[in-house]
Order: structure tokens, then sequence, then C-alpha cells
């Protein structure tokens, strides 16, 4: 039994066509049932990461292993056993178009599971419930809001019960308060599921409120709790990019007290300072 | 200049390899399951009807144009009752399944290219492989055998009504007898170009579709991307349709052919 759900070992990779890698000699660990936020700037190769992940794309050299399968080297055929183990939600949903919000939401289980019709639609209505979209069940994707089809985008990573979920910058471009509730779903799936999450963004706010929140279901309702002392928070791990390359992985107060000066910047950048000196220090 | 001509070289040839194993991967699909009837059936509906319009107008007008033009020729030589004869082999040959091609190619191809390469730039065709399904056994192959199959059965509309419009004018403006005309149009027929009338819309059902498919899956570069690809997918489509016709009709005279 793998007590790894990821783990790439002197990863590097180049997109076709550009000279520069992407990823220099990448190396990191999630555990599982933890949750690892991968921080960094624009083209710092912080998605390619969950593409190597999926399989979608293959490194250069490196190993890659989901689950405890190494998979840097198989064939498309061969990376779906492993993708059933994963959800992935992409920037800007990724929703099929020309299907219905029900039909994307169970589109797996459409192409894998053969459901009856009912079973079908209790499954996807319970998705949907879970996200809070049960009255779209019928909806066109187009006709969603920029929260909403993220939130759909939620729903469809975790319809097969993957162990595993990645999220490609899912706040970006939405406003705080709904950026605030796909926060919250991704505590949810956490801490109620049981998912394994990589949380990719470059909003520091976000991945603060995922790794300081719990929630606990009480008489049916959620009861969302946040820890504002970082000192206690001990299983969620931080990877900030720059350039290809981790120049940080450690816990969120060691971040705060890195001397690292991309990190430095990156934190200054986005959150006052005087919470950056009262929490780190 | 020499290296960025070898770039060159070995970018074509990456991409020959890159159609050659799209085309490969979506037939040897057929043989595995899932198979997506659904889908081809769909695609079938979508090649087929929707092409009615304009392949109908294509093979009409092509027809009415084919008589004008040829009798007067015809007329010289006091050979005006070949007309029907003139019509129906440059329909079936040649101008049927060239046009049905370029037109489709128009419409259908580039559609491929435009949504395939839209679902790409939107990342939907990696959240289809994430979800553990093949985009080339769901998207092409379905694409790949509704074109292969419609593309010829537009092909003997176009050729039968091309055969109608050149007898409504040889009828009324030329006012040859309507039993000269149409003797003179199917006697001509014979199965060699039958044959050569069918194989060319197959092959070229093949070539608009996998070229189509194949732009719109390599899509890079947002939507500008998508134009670029919908654009790139019917002038190579139509290149390799009027190329591919030429060698064809080699091969065929040099081996079919009495």
């Amino acid at each position: 039994m793998p007590t790894l759900a990821i783990s790439f070992r002197n990863v590097f990779y180049t997109y076709p066509g550009n000279e520069d890698y992407t990823l220099r000699d990448v190396s990191f660990d999630v555990a599982l049932g933890s949750t690892a936020v991968i921080l960094g700037g624009s083209g710092s190769g912080k998605s390619t990461i969950l593409k190597l992940v999926l399989g979608l794309i293959k490194p250069e050299s490196g190993v890659i292993e989901v689950g405890g399968v190494d998979i840097s080297g198989l064939q498309e055929s061969a990376l779906m056993p492993v993708r059933a183990g994963i959800g992935m939600v992409f920037q800007e949903g990724a929703l099929f178009d020309s299907l219905s919000v029900a039909e994307n939401v169970g589109f797996r289980l459409r192409e894998h599971d053969k459901l009856d019709e009912q079973e079908f639609e209790e499954r996807v209505s319970r998705l949907l419930g879970f996200v809070e979209l049960g009255k779209f069940y019928d909806r066109a994707p187009s006709d969603l809001s920029g929260g909403q089809r993220r939130r759909v985008s939620v729903a469809r990573a975790m319809a097969h019960s993957p162990g595993l979920i990645l999220y490609d910058e899912p706040t970006t471009g939405l406003d705080p308060i709904t950026g605030s509730t796909i926060c919250d779903l991704i505590v949810k799936l956490r801490d109620l599921e049981g998912v394994t999450s990589v949380l990719v963004t470059h909003q520091l706010r976000d991945a603060f409120q995922v790794v300081q929140s719990f929630v606990m279901r009480k008489n049916g309702a959620f009861i969302y709790n946040r820890i504002e002392d970082v000192e206690l928070l001990v299983g969620s791990e931080f990877i900030v990019l720059n350039e290809g390359r981790i120049v940080f992985r450690g816990l969120q107060r060691e971040l705060f007290r890195s001397d690292e000066p991309y990190v430095r910047k990156f934190l200054d950048g986005q959150i006052p300072v005087s919470v950056i000196e009262t929490e780190g220090d | 200049m020499l290296d960025a001509a070898g770039n060159w070289v070995k970018e074509r040839l990456a991409a020959l390899q890159a159609f050659s194993k799209l085309s490969f991967d979506a037939f040897a699909s057929l043989f595995s399951k899932p198979r997506y009837w659904r889908e081809t059936l769909e695609q079938m509906d979508s090649i087929g009807v929707g092409s009615l319009t304009i392949v109908t107008l294509t093979g009409l007008f092509t027809g009415m144009v084919l008589t004008v033009q040829s009798s007067a020729t015809l007329d010289a030589f006091g050979a005006r009752s070949y007309v029907g004869r003139m019509v129906s082999l440059s329909m079936l040959r040649e101008l049927g399944p060239v046009l049905t091609a370029l037109m489709v190619s128009g419409r259908v191809g580039s559609g491929m290219a435009a949504e395939l390469g839209s679902m790409v730039v939107t990342q939907q065709i990696d959240a289809l492989r994430s979800l553990g399904t093949d985009p080339i056994r769901k998207l092409v192959a379905p694409r790949m055998i509704a074109g292969i199959v419609m593309l010829p059965v537009l092909t003997v509309l176009s050729n039968a009504v091309g055969m109608v419009g050149g007898f409504l004018v040889a009828r009324f403006t030329l006012r040859l007898a309507t039993s000269l005309y149409w003797h003179s149009a199917l006697d001509a027929i014979k199965p060699h170009d039958l044959f050569m009338g069918l194989l060319k819309p197959l092959v070229f059902g093949y070539i608009i579709v996998a070229v189509g498919c194949y732009q719109g899956l390599t899509t890079t570069g947002g939507t500008r991307g998508v134009g670029e690809s919908t654009t790139q997918s019917v002038v190579v489509a139509s290149v390799l349709i009027l190329s591919t016709d030429y060698f064809l009709n080699l091969l065929i005279l040099k081996f079919v052919y009495p």
C-alpha cells in the first residue's frame, strides 16, 4: 500500500518548440490524505506539474509516481486506470459545451459505469447538491457564471470518488466571495471525503483559507472553522515555483520565515507585511 | 539558411508522422470497444444531411454550365447529341467527386477543425482524457467513418443532380430531345467509370476528416490559433484533394481501364 499519492523525482520538462525548460529538476512528494499548495507566478510551471501527474504530457527525464505507479513511460491506454483515481478541476472549468450540466457531471459515469437512467440521475443530483447547484441540472454550461462553472467542474471531478483531486487555479478570475465558496468546497472534499488535494494557485489568500480551514458535519449542516495559529498547521505543505524550479518547500510557518528572495517578493506582493511579521515571528 | 531549411523539413516530417499516427489510431480504435455509434450517426447526419443543399446546388449548376460550355464546342462538329455523354462522364469521373469534396471540405472540414481546436484551447480535450476517454476514439473515429461513408453518397447525389441540370439546359435551351440526352448520358457509363466515381470520394472523405481533425487537435495559440487551424484545414484539404485526384486518375486509368 503506497503512502504517497504523488512523487516527483528530478523531473525535467520542455514544451515542444521551447528552448528553455518549463520544469527543472523538480522533486517533491504529496502524502496520502494531505494537501499540497503549489504557488508561483504565471508561467512558473505550476499547471505543467498537474498535467504531468495526469499523464497528459510526458516528462523529458525523471520519474513520476502516482499512487505508487511509475507513470513516466506509460502508454495512453495504460494511463486510464491511473486517471480513474484522479479528479481534475481545470482552469475556467473546461466543461463540455455541447453537453448539459448533468451530462458534464455524469460524463465519467456514462462512459465507464453502465448506470440505468434513475441511478444516473440520483448520483448526478447528489453531486450537484454537494456543490449547491441542484437547480442547474438541465442547464447548458454557457448559461452559468464563472463561479458556477468551476463548481460544476468540481462536481465532475469528484463524480467517480477519486482519492486525489488536482485543482488548477480554481479561484482565478473570480470575485473574493465566489472564490471563497470554491475554497470551502475543496476543504469539504478533503475533510469529509478524505481526498488528497493538490491546489495550484497564485492567490495566497485562497491558499491560506484552504490550509487553515476545516469543516465538520453537525446535524446535517456543515460547520466551518479556521485555525488562526499557523504553528498548529501541520497537514499541508507549500511548494513555491519560480521559473520551473522549486525554490521553497515547507509548512505555512516556514513559508512566512523563509529568506528566499522570490518567496519574500511573492509574499510581500500579496499580503500585508504586518500579517507576516506577527504570524511569522 | 541550411539550418532553417533542415528545421522546416524536420517539422513537416514530424507533422506527417503525427498525421499518419492519428489516422492509424482512429482506424485501429474501430477494432476494439468502446465504439461510439451514436456519435457516428450524429456525424453522418451533420456531414450528410447538413451538406445536402450546397452539394445539390453545386451539382446542379456544374451540370448546367457543362452543357452550355460543351454544346458550343460539340456544335462545331455537329455532335450536339453527344452532350449527355459529355456531362455524365465529366460529372461521374471528375467534377462530381472533386467539387463535392471541395465544398464539403469548406463546410465540414473547417467546422471540425474549429470545433476540435476550440476544445483544445479551452482544455476540453485534456478534460476528456483526464476523465478516462480517448479523444481519438470518441471524436476522430466517428467523424472518420461518417466522412468516408457520406462523401460517396453525396457525390452520387451531386452526379445525379448534375445530369438533371445538364438535361434541363439541353432540353429547354438547346432544344435536344429528352431521349437523345438520356440515351447518350447513360449509355456512356461503364463499370470502370462507376468504380472511379466511387473510389475517389472514399479517399476524399478520409482526407477531409483526417485533415480537419488533425488541424483541430494540433491547435495552439488560443482563439487566434483556432482561426488559423480552420483556414489551414481548408487549404491543406483542398490541395490534397486536387493532387490526390491527379494521381488516382493515373493509377485507375493504368490499372482499371481497359
